[in-house]
């Protein structure tokens, strides 16, 4: 067999990305109990939600996830026409693409939401997408929404004293 | 939320947690002791264990115990895969008291002990994991499975000795079984062989009286020449629609006396005979060998006259006198209803045209091994006479190993059964014709009962093996005496130099492969493929012929390469999976089904396009979505796309993903 490298090894005191996982129960979970099997080595970042099929998972999953705090958020499902409930997978592409547009207005850069079709075979596909994507999340550094969300409030707050002391309240009322 | 929760203080059930050593498993990386001690200060926990095994009976024990002692409303067990161990622990929580789905599992081993090597990281993973199981946990339903009857038919599609082999055992045991074979007749490739390793046993004696078996057999309706079109439902409960096609003889009429055959305006057979890989010819109304099974004729419309331009004086249906023949005849779609299914769909041999360097196609001389089964059969095309192409008889014979197999450009595995039935076919050929035979090989692989003594008696009998795989098969003559010959070029591994190997006749032992339509094959029966396009088991060592579709089982060569030894075992497993189904009378199902909350559920009717099952419809009168849970399937596709968020999916509740989300990102 042939020996992968593990994951290349993370400098002292640089960052690690936390990535959260939607995996289907059918292909891409069972690619990772399998890549666990043939003791692949994968980078340490990554936590797998268990749904049943990818076509479960809500784009409000993915959005709590990066609000939690999530710097990365994978979400791994069977290929096109092998979805275990037939249909699931398109329905996920649909909303993903949809939610991927959203992200993008949002500011959160390319790379931090990924999609993946890994079948139940696949479980080097598993090691090379988790390591790549842990990378790449790396290389763009903290997405940190929950420290931005505050930083957000704090303006919200100063903005919201200062209307209140310019004695305004038509731009109160505009607000 | 459950009724019994807000026993503890903080308002929360009670919590007990367990992390399984798995021996050094998952206590070799992940330091156990201190994620039993980090999950013991988490809200609501109230027991929090490390165990060396927490699948054994000791440590099942210790559960129920804890449960009762500790008045435990809520079980998360950190250990491996919940497609492994899940129902153990369901049953461990159940033998407490506590309601099985009040329960839930964190793989720490396949995803996180077996996968990284940084120890502080992987305990640090095992504890997010945790986390999340112990705040999700808290939003679990007591649920129960429902339970649904099974019927008691069985489908086994594939009519080879697989097939045969599962369809003769279930029905033996008394269960209705239909087979279905897309050929015209059953016995696959195991028919079209002349012997069987190691023993060197007819393989037609031993495997028509299976097929007639089969054909008699009261508890058995055999489909030739028709192929599954469909499969709808579920485990215990599978609608199944099946395609006859038209072979254009009535087979209940048909008694097979061939007098059509005889009478056909076509004086000679002319046409390639599939069965005797077109070496032999049939004629346009046909029968592929005497003993097919059904022995019932067919009729090519491609060749014949009558289909062709429609003026055949048709001498074949006016020598019929029990009117068989019918040229009008139609497909026909069956429909059916098992409760199980049994795929032995086969393999297909490797194309020797994609090894060019071995002229197969190019080179008259050059030879596939189901070539030379039908060569060396005493039934086949020349009546066992090892004969050349151009009539001619082989003084010399090489026999190419690995053709398709063992090789990084086309198929990586070995096929397993290459190198001993190269043993018998050298042993046949030598025996039929007397020619020297040269085994070219990389390694000799004979592992099997009675295997490698058969490799023994065939270096014995004075064939030749040089180790070693061949590089090209040239008639570029480099000498006088290679003139005429086809030349082998090889370097011969064992003694260290490249020969060439002059011959009349070359053989090559093509490999096993998927079918070609193995993967519209699968889809159709919802099942995985392995990478190289076998049909992937549920577990490769303790499930090898469950699928990941419950009631969908597989047996013979489409799951892997295999001999017919472990082909008929495989069948017998199959069958005996299929009748452990059947005989319980009714399967479980897991309750991860949806269901609309009707107050607010808003009427917009999104979910009901969604599912794929139909299971969701639209009562005018309420104005609300109804899920009928018998048709449900779980996948929560409509609680995913539900605007309202009225639609739940028991185990995958909102609130029990959002927890977890919250869990694993937690600090």
């Amino acid at each position: 067999m042939t020996k992968h490298p593990a994951q290349p090894p993370a400098a002292p005191g640089q960052f690690e990305p936390r990535i959260v996982a939607f995996f289907c129960n059918w292909c891409t979970y069972t690619a990772a109990d399998l890549a666990g099997v043939s003791r692949l080595k994968y980078a340490p970042n990554v936590r797998v939600i268990r749904v049943m099929c990818s076509g479960r998972v809500d784009p409000q999953f993915v959005l709590e996830a990066f609000a939690k705090g999530a710097d990365g958020v994978l979400l791994g499902g069977c290929h096109p026409g092998d979805c275990h409930y037939a249909e699931g997978n398109y329905k996920t592409l649909r909303r993903m693409r949809m939610l991927e547009r959203m992200l993008k207005a949002m500011g959160v850069e390319d790379g931090r939401f990924r999609l993946e079709w890994i079948s139940g075979a696949e479980g080097d596909k598993v090691r090379a997408v988790v390591n790549e994507m842990t990378a790449r999340v790396r290389a763009l550094g903290p997405l940190d929404l929950p420290g931005r969300f505050q930083e957000w409030d704090k303006e919200m707050e100063e903005l919201e004293k200062r209307v209140g002391t310019a004695d305004a309240p038509e731009v109160a009322h505009a607000r | 939320m459950a009724d019994n929760n807000g026993n503890q203080k903080d308002g929360l059930p009670r919590i007990g947690f367990y992390i399984c050593h798995c021996g050094t498993n998952i206590a070799g990386v992940i330091d156990v002791a201190a994620v039993a001690k980090y999950v013991a200060g988490l809200p609501g926990v109230v027991v929090s264990r490390d165990y060396k095994y927490m699948c054994s009976d000791p440590g099942q024990e210790m559960i129920a115990a804890d449960i009762r002692e500790h008045k435990l409303e809520r079980l998360v067990v950190a250990a491996c895969s919940p497609n492994l161990h899940e129902e153990t622990f369901r049953k461990a929580a159940a033998k407490g008291g506590l309601n099985s789905f009040y329960f839930q599992m964190v793989n720490i081993r396949e995803h996180a002990s077996w996968v990284h090597e940084d120890k502080a990281a992987a305990t640090q993973k095992a504890k997010d994991l945790a986390r999340a199981a112990v705040y999700r946990v808290r939003f679990h339903q007591s649920l129960e499975k429902k339970q649904v009857p099974v019927d008691p038919n069985v489908l086994v599609v594939g009519g080879g000795i697989a097939g045969i082999h599962a369809a003769l055992t279930l029905a033996n045991a008394g269960k209705k079984v239909t087979l279905v074979e897309r050929e015209s007749t059953i016995g696959g490739h195991m028919a079209a062989f002349d012997k069987t390793f190691p023993t060197l046993d007819c393989a037609a004696c031993i495997l028509t009286p299976k097929m007639s078996a089969v054909k008699s057999h009261p508890n058995i309706t055999l489909w030739t020449y028709s192929e599954v079109e469909k499969v709808e439902g579920y485990v215990g409960n599978y609608k199944v629609t099946v395609r006859r096609k038209p072979r254009y003889v009535k087979e209940d009429l048909c008694v097979g006396c061939m007098e059509c055959i005889d009478a056909c305006v076509f004086k000679e057979p002319k046409f390639p005979a599939k069965f005797d890989q077109g070496l032999g010819k049939r004629k346009p109304v046909y029968i592929d060998f005497p003993q097919a099974t059904p022995k019932v004729v067919m009729i090519d419309p491609e060749t014949c006259i009558q289909f062709k331009t429609g003026k055949c004086k048709k001498s074949c249906a006016a020598a019929c006198d029990r009117d068989a023949i019918d040229f009008a005849q139609k497909p026909e779609i069956k429909e059916l209803q098992v409760g199980a299914i049994v795929l032995a769909t086969g393999f297909q041999t490797f194309d020797s045209k994609k090894a060019p360097q071995y002229g197969y196609g190019k080179y008259p001389g050059v030879y596939t091994a189901l070539e030379i089964e039908r060569l060396v059969n005493a039934s086949g095309p020349t009546s066992g006479e090892v004969t050349l192409r151009d009539g001619r008889h082989p003084k010399s014979v090489g026999i190419i190993h690995c053709v398709g197999s063992r090789d990084e450009k086309t198929n990586k595995w070995c096929s397993r059964v290459c190198c001993m039935y190269s043993l018998k076919l050298a042993h046949l050929i030598k025996e039929h014709s007397g020619a020297e035979v040269y085994n070219f090989y990389i390694d000799m692989r004979a592992p099997g009962k009675a295997y490698e003594e058969f490799y023994d008696k065939l270096l014995s009998e004075g064939v030749h093996f040089i180790r070693g795989r061949v590089a090209e098969v040239t008639d570029w003559a480099m000498t006088p005496e290679e003139e005429g010959k086809l030349v082998l070029r090889v370097e011969d591994t064992l003694a260290g130099f490249v020969r060439r190997v002059p011959v009349d006749m070359v053989v090559l032992s093509t490999g096993l492969e998927p079918k070609a339509d193995a993967q519209e094959v699968r889809r159709r029966f919802n099942i995985g493929c392995g990478n190289e396009g076998f049909f992937q088991e549920r577990h490769p060592k303790l499930a090898p012929v469950n699928t990941f579709t419950d009631g969908v089982f597989i047996a013979g060569a489409c799951q892997a390469p295999k001999d017919i030894p472990d082909t008929v075992a495989q069948a017998g497993a199959a069958a005996a999976e299929a009748l452990a189904l059947i005989d319980a009378g009714h399967v479980e199902l897991e309750p991860n089904t949806s269901h609309v909350v009707e107050e607010e559920c808003s009427g917009c009717k999104s979910c009901v396009a969604l599912c794929p099952y139909t299971a969701i419809t639209f009562n005018e009168s309420k104005k609300k979505a109804e899920i009928n849970e018998v048709l449900c399937k779980g996948c929560g596709v409509c609680a995913a796309a539900c605007p309202s968020g009225s639609i739940k999916q028991n185990l995958f509740e909102d609130d029990e993903i959002f927890s977890e989300i919250e869990g694993v990102l937690g600090k």
